[in-house]
């Protein structure tokens, strides 16, 4: 049965046109950046190795390929993500409180909690299809476009090269990261998305939440770094970065298939995941004693 | 036959208000149960506590034997409803919105089903149309359609001729009496309008301000063994002369406009008038008031 | 320049009287250093800089007399320090017009060396002063550290083995002077594991090392120009 109600709720989500507008936007946003890239590349990696151009010959042609391009890419995007996925995610109850369908659906013979679990399973979907989508264009457009090489990963004190042959297998665990931390922005809209009778209240407010939490984080004062931020969903939904940071031997080697604190990636996972699976106690709760009134 | 709906004691609160209060009723097998009030008597909360939308505050419902809050999925496997407006998917088509329903149901559903249920609203001809396109009454005929795709036993039906043109209106008075003479079905319909249930329901229940008024047979309530009856006539200080000194004083209703009210056995109408005439009262005309409607809007008049 | 000089002939009187055996070493060292009119060298690189964590890379090493010099890593990216074209001798060897002046001697991997202090006379030379460990046996350097107006002090410690008899290194240690790597905040919105902190403590140090472990030589059989593009 409940496999049942996912298809519908998925069936529901796939043919709106509002769902495939996050699909047009990401492939229209990846296809101008890597058009940017294309063109003034140069310019985009002398940004992050301006210091260092008197000490080294940076191989900008080099730097610049597919993976140094997903990986922009993805920086880019991610962070506005969450918003398309609050566009659909906040609408999935309010929505149907709005449209007058919620009765009809609380009043079949499926359970609250079903209901919300088949809903928080089409959220999934769309998360992962969103993130499989934006991969093919972000990798494999990037690919076909800049070719293949080691990875040049760019942090705020220093910068990884990842061998050609290492890098593939961190996309995907990229992928996958994200797709947790994109599921937690998904159940806090869904929850929110309870609350009210109209989307566009858990929409805004999931978009906030997102903002405020970003904003604290990117702050790096100490009152938040050492109180909100270890705990703040945000700082953890960047894990995805974490499989792009390797680890060094002692003479300043990459390791191959090292991932520079891996525990930290397993504690922000774990984090995401809790937020998870909170975001849906609460809405399981809250919607089983929901007076459905709309 | 048996009850297949009971309601003992139901009541809601909404902080301050409370919406339903102490409510009981019984809904037999088979029967189309009016339901009738005012807008906001309560008549849809009382609905959506019945379909589990709403939690009571207090109370107790039965369903087909079985206690609602226990037996939830069983008892709405065997339920179909259209609560107030038929807000349905409009982004999907007539024959998309049935067959979800149908699954959500747990009904598999062939296609044919589908378009015989479609068939059976008049909607064939629309099935691939978006329903965004379609009139309020093919609406609520595909919130029908949706309503009875899983063969439901009980069947409800909250305010279904809301916003329908006469023909619409129409339309589902005749698809109610179908569905309980012809398949059996027993409906319990909501509505503000009595005309309508009088002409449909066989037992019907009033409430006001969530309470009860009255519940009963229609044809008990339509022809009570009393009736009001009001005497128009040429001397009005005669005839209440001689009525307050005979025997039909006790019979006495305030008066409305001047205009003298009884409240008559309808047998003793005859004998009535004949008592009139012999006192001298010129009777212009003596005529029952339509007493179900008379009450009705006497007992929720605000 | 030149007063640099008169300073360092007033301080060190006695090296003075050796000059003329310095040059002579010099000669006969850049003599053995001209054997090789260039050279390709496949080698290993292991990058060694706080700031930066690279795979060790396999490189292509190309030279052609006289000042050519250019290190490729053509299977991936390495971030190769400008002042590895001084890992080729014959940049300071080559030099016209020099002053050198002996220092002394000190053990190199255990091998005695004599210290020898070039100056160039010219303005126009990239390089200020170079310090060459040379042991005298071999006809090597085994040591240079060299001065540059541009990119500050580059330090080679150089080993030599197979390819001993052409002056070719088998491993070569470049230390250079680093710049400070920092972007602003709010360019690369890291993600923070915990790790940030100690690098950025770290970057401080202001030196970086480049090792390259050369596999094989190929010498005097031609090097196209279009290498050292």
């Amino acid at each position: 049965m409940f496999l049942d109600i996912l298809r519908i709720e998925l069936f529901k989500v796939f043919k709106r046109p509002r769902t495939f507008i996050a699909f047009g936007a990401i492939a229209l946003i990846i296809l101008l950046v890597q058009f940017a890239l294309k063109v003034n590349g140069k310019d985009f990696i002398q940004l992050y190795t301006d210091s260092q151009a008197d000490t080294f010959d940076i191989p900008y042609d080099k730097i610049l390929n597919g993976y140094f391009v997903c990986v922009a890419v993805l920086h880019m995007i991610l962070i506005h993500v969450p918003l398309l996925i609050a566009l659909i995610a906040g609408d999935m109850i309010s929505g149907e409180a709005n449209l007058g369908t919620l009765r009809l659906l609380a009043g079949r013979p499926v359970t609250r909690t079903q209901l919300i679990l088949a809903k928080f399973g089409a959220s999934t979907v769309y998360v992962i299809l969103l993130l499989a989508w934006m991969s093919l264009f972000a990798l494999l457009g990037s690919i076909l476009l800049f070719g293949k090489e080691d990875l040049v990963v760019f942090k705020e004190n220093d910068l990884h090269i990842i061998k050609n042959s290492d890098v593939l297998w961190r996309f995907f665990a990229a992928f996958i990261f994200a797709a947790l931390a994109l599921t937690a922005i998904a159940a806090m809209a869904l929850m929110f998305s309870t609350f009210a009778d109209n989307s566009l209240g858990p929409i805004v407010a999931t978009v906030c939440v997102v903002i405020v939490f970003t904003i604290v984080q990117q702050l790096k004062v100490p009152v938040f770094e050492e109180t909100v931020n270890p705990w703040s969903f945000t700082t953890h939904m960047l894990g995805w970065k974490g499989f792009f940071y390797v680890e060094k031997t002692a003479e300043g080697a990459t390791i191959n298939g090292s991932v520079e604190n891996a525990g930290a990636l397993v504690r922000s996972g774990l984090v995401l995941a809790g937020y998870i699976i909170l975001f849906l106690l609460i809405s399981i709760v809250y919607f089983r004693k929901k007076d459905i009134l709309s | 036959m048996s009850d297949i709906l009971k309601v003992r004691n139901l009541t809601k609160d909404f902080k301050e208000l409370r919406a339903v209060d102490d409510l009981s009723f019984s809904v037999k097998e088979g029967e189309v149960y009016g339901f009738l009030g005012q807008n906001g008597a309560g008549k849809s909360t009382t609905i959506r506590m019945l379909l589990t939308l709403i939690a009571p505050t207090d109370g107790y419902i039965e369903i087909f034997g079985m206690p609602l809050h226990q037996k939830r999925k069983e008892i709405l496997r065997q339920v179909g409803a259209i609560i107030e407006k038929p807000d349905l998917y409009r982004y999907l088509t007539g024959f998309e919105n049935i067959r979800l329903f149908s699954r959500l149901s747990g009904v598999k559903t062939t296609d044919n089903q589908i378009r015989e249920e479609l068939a059976r609203v008049g909607l064939a001809d629309r099935a691939e149309s978006k329903v965004r396109t379609y009139s309020q009454g093919m609406k609520q005929r595909l919130g029908l359609a949706c309503a009875l795709v899983h063969n439901p036993k009980l069947i409800i039906l909250d305010e279904p001729t809301n916003g329908l043109d006469p023909q619409g209106i129409a339309d589902m008075r005749r698809m109610i009496i179908h569905l309980s003479k012809d398949l059996g079905k027993t409906l319990l319909v909501s509505s503000h309008l009595l005309s309508e249930m009088e002409m449909v329901a066989d037992s019907m229940l009033i409430i006001n301000k969530g309470r009860k008024v009255v519940e009963g047979k229609v044809q008990e309530l339509i022809n009570p063994v009393n009736s009001i009856v009001e005497l128009k006539t040429s001397d009005t200080a005669v005839a209440t002369s001689f009525l307050e000194n005979s025997s039909w004083k006790t019979c006495l209703l305030p008066s409305v406009n001047g205009t003298i009210r009884l409240d008559l056995k309808k047998t003793d109408i005859p004998e009535f008038n004949r008592q009139l005439v012999a006192h001298g009262v010129a009777v212009q005309s003596l005529r029952p008031v339509h007493s179900l409607e008379e009450f009705f809007l006497s007992q929720t008049r605000e | 320049m030149k007063k640099y000089f008169v300073l360092l002939l007033l301080l060190l009187p006695g090296m003075f009287v050796g000059a003329q055996d310095v040059k002579e070493l010099l000669k006969k060292v850049k003599a053995k250093y001209d054997l090789v009119n260039d050279y390709t060298a496949t080698g290993k690189m292991k990058t060694n800089v706080i700031f930066i964590k690279a795979p060790v890379a396999t490189v292509k090493v190309y030279y052609k007399k006289p000042d050519k010099l250019k290190i490729k890593n053509e299977s991936g990216i390495s971030f190769i320090p400008k002042g590895s074209v001084n890992i080729n001798m014959n940049n300071v060897l080559g030099l016209n017009n020099f002053e050198a002046v002996a220092a002394g001697t000190e053990k190199i991997n255990g091998t005695e060396c004599k210290i020898v202090k070039v100056f160039p006379i010219s303005d126009e030379e990239n390089i200020t002063r170079a310090t060459l460990y040379i042991d005298e046996k071999e006809m090597l350097v085994l040591k240079s550290v060299i001065s540059t107006k541009e990119n500050g002090t580059y330090e080679l410690v150089m080993s030599y083995k197979t390819y001993k008899a052409w002056g070719l290194p088998d491993k070569v240690e470049l230390t250079f002077n680093t710049r400070d790597y920092k972007l602003p905040k709010g360019i690369t919105i890291d993600y923070d594991n915990g790790s940030g902190k100690d690098n950025a403590d770290k970057a401080k140090e202001k030196k970086g090392k480049v090792e390259i472990t050369y596999s094989n030589y190929v010498i005097n059989k031609g090097v196209p120009d279009s290498a050292f593009n």
